[in-house]
């Protein structure tokens, strides 16, 4: 079970960074909630998978009875997405605002902050 | 079931009270931030509640450091669970004195951002904004759990973004397009190093991990250092990941600029530092090429990028990017005087870097213009400008009686120390962008100020700087100069936190954690 969900994390890694590599910011933007995504999930699996035990100790005990899955690595993931949700949510945003403001959903074409033919610097004084 | 099936979970002693100033410039960051964004329609009141918290913030880290420089390094752990379960707040003197200088660059550039601010700006949160990325930065610099870094990380990138994009004019847009990608997708490769760190080792506390990391897999720890070192790179805008820094620092308003340039790369860097030098100190000698080659690219690359440059601030930009190169390199040289180096540097950076673009905004705001080529003669019309400039620009470059000046002392030390041939290329590369950042400094000050033949071409009205802006800037020149005249206590400082990084043991002392781990 491990070595298939290594291998969903890879594709999801592999995915993310293709889409990454195009130049439409909407699909940037998918490519990074891929890439966030197969992050947690590679977490998740570097925390060790167990089938059937949830990470709860049983009402009227002090200790979980025997083995349960490792709580830290759902802890670590929770946090994850939520942060990579709000900056999802802040970079569509934004996406949708250069979109309109600059008219470009092309990162080509989105040249305001650094000119395309940048002027040389004087040769004197 | 026995409860002495589990090891010992929890700390059992009681905090002494002393500890909590390592927490308190975080909880009033947060805190101050939101009574801020509650105030912010209130005209000026957002403005004092900033300054008074960061005042506090300011007097908590100096009690810290204090105590830190008397008894050594000072860890606090939420809810008292050992390590791995609880999140630890540890702080050493860099740590410590990182925080300090980065809440007194908050200080200034608030005033100075106050004397900014248009009468209408009232509502859009600059100040919770400030205070959120000095929480976040504050945060990464005094954590010590490698997941809370991330946090801090992204407390830090969202306050960033927020601060990059207010006023909302096509060219902020822009930028903060692509500040705002390339961040993102640098913290999740950092996220990606620590799911497998995780996976590795079993824990996140850099002092847990200190003791455990050598008994893993080094090939796999080699891998994860490489990540890391990818994700910090790009925070910090080393060598071939820095584009995203000269294309965003120059769009939004000279505060907010000069905010950035101060705090945020000088947190990758000094992740980096951490990662690499205390916590993983064997993978960072097999990536020690690595750190050389990129140490020497960012030195050499960085002030030429500024010599081609006619906007003064994106100029400035490469600067800042040349000064990283500097704290990598003490990063490849990890002895006393390396560390030492690097550490001192960042903390010159900070104030400098800051200064730096504070001087840029007056100069852009007596001229109306951004492009150094159409600005010019400003000598004749303000002589005290072009002195903080010459000032501030030998000492970016490393001019003897300024504080740029030790820390690269120390690093060219350290690399003559190192006798072999990645030092003497390190100190060659040193002393080259010294050169070099001269030569982008002086043609800046001469296009600007000393060209005489200056027609302005644009008629727009300019506001001229006012005083606090002056008083602002002055005052952290001022510092500057100082601290660059009387470096003893600046080199104390730093005998103590690279002694504490170099050998980490009262590091990790500082949790309890050598008695209760094997």
């Amino acid at each position: 079970m491990d070595y298939v969900i290594a291998a969903l994390v890879g594709c999801f890694v592999a995915m993310g960074i293709y889409m990454l590599l195009s130049r439409s910011l909407i699909r940037m933007l998918l490519g990074m909630v891929v890439l966030g995504n197969g992050v947690n999930l590679l977490i998740f699996t570097a925390g060790r998978l167990m089938r059937d035990v949830a990470p709860i100790v049983p009402k009227g005990l002090e200790q979980p009875a025997g083995p349960i899955a490792n709580p830290l690595p759902q802890a670590l993931i929770l946090t994850a997405i939520v942060i990579g949700f709000a900056m999802f949510c802040f970079l569509l945003v934004l996406a949708y605002r250069a979109y309109q403001t600059l008219d470009a959903d092309n990162t080509d074409t989105m040249r305001v902050a650094e000119p395309e033919h940048a002027p040389q610097p004087p040769l004197s004084y | 079931m026995e409860p002495a099936i589990l090891p010992q979970a929890m700390i059992e002693t009681v905090t002494r009270p002393g500890d909590w100033v390592i927490v308190l410039p975080i909880v009033l960051a947060l805190m101050g931030a939101a009574l801020a964004l509650i105030l912010r329609k209130a005209a000026g009141l957002g403005f004092v509640t900033a300054l008074a918290v960061v005042a506090g913030i300011i007097a908590c880290e100096i009690s810290l450091l204090l105590t830190i420089m008397e008894t050594g390094p000072v860890s606090m752990t939420m809810g008292k669970w050992l390590p791995p379960f609880g999140i630890s707040f540890t702080a050493d003197a860099f740590g410590a004195s990182f925080a300090l200088a980065a809440s007194v660059v908050t200080f200034i550039v608030l005033l100075y951002a106050e004397a900014d601010r248009p009468a209408a700006s009232a509502g859009d949160g600059f100040h919770s904004l400030v205070l959120m990325l000095l929480c976040g930065v504050t945060g990464s610099f005094l954590t010590g759990d490698m997941f809370n870094l991330y946090v801090w990380f992204e407390v830090m990138l969202i306050a960033s973004f927020g601060l990059l994009v207010i006023g909302g004019r096509p060219i902020q847009l822009d930028a903060a397009v692509k500040y705002g990608f390339l961040n993102f997708l640098a913290t999740s490769i950092f996220l990606l190093s620590l799911g497998l760190l995780y996976g590795l080792l079993g824990t996140l506390n850099m002092a847990d991990i200190m003791l455990v990391a050598p008994l893993a897999n080094p090939a796999a720890m080699v891998g994860v250092a490489a990540l890391m070192l990818l994700a910090f790179g790009m925070k910090a805008a080393a060598f071939p990941v820095n584009a995203w820094l000269p294309a965003a620092y120059h769009a939004p308003p000279a505060a907010i600029s000069a905010l950035m340039a101060g705090l945020l790369t000088k947190v990758g860097i000094y992740a980096l530092l951490r990662t690499l030098v205390v916590v993983l100190p064997a993978t960072r000698d097999v990536l020690e090429p690595v750190l050389v080659v990129l140490a020497v690219a960012t030195l050499v690359i960085a002030p030429l990028g500024a010599i081609a440059e006619t906007n003064l601030r994106r100029a400035i930009g490469f600067v800042v990017i040349g000064g990283i190169g500097a704290v990598l390199a003490g990063i490849a040289m990890p002895s006393l005087d390396g560390v030492g180096g690097a550490g001192l540097y960042i903390f010159h950076a900070m104030l400098t870097m800051t200064a730096l673009y504070l001087v840029a905004g007056l100069i852009e705001k007596q001229t109306g213009e951004v492009d150094s080529r159409r600005m010019g003669g400003l000598y004749a019309s303000s002589a005290p400008l072009s002195l903080l400039f010459l000032v501030l620009m030998l000492g970016a470059a490393g001019v003897p009686p300024l504080l740029g000046f030790w820390p690269k002392l120390l690093l060219i030390e350290a690399g003559l120390a190192e006798g072999n041939w990645s030092g003497g290329v390190l100190v060659a590369a040193l002393l080259a962008n010294a050169v070099l950042t001269m030569i982008a400094g002086s043609r800046l000050w001469a296009h600007i100020f000393w060209r005489n033949d200056f027609t302005p071409e644009t008629t727009m009205v300019v506001t001229g700087p006012n005083r606090l802006h002056y008083l602002a800037t002055g005052a952290l020149t001022l510092m500057i100069v100082a601290a660059g005249l009387w470096p003893n206590p600046l080199f104390e400082a730093v005998r103590i936190g690279a002694g504490d990084m170099v050998d980490p043991a009262r590091y990790s002392a500082a949790f309890g954690l050598a008695e209760v781990t094997p």
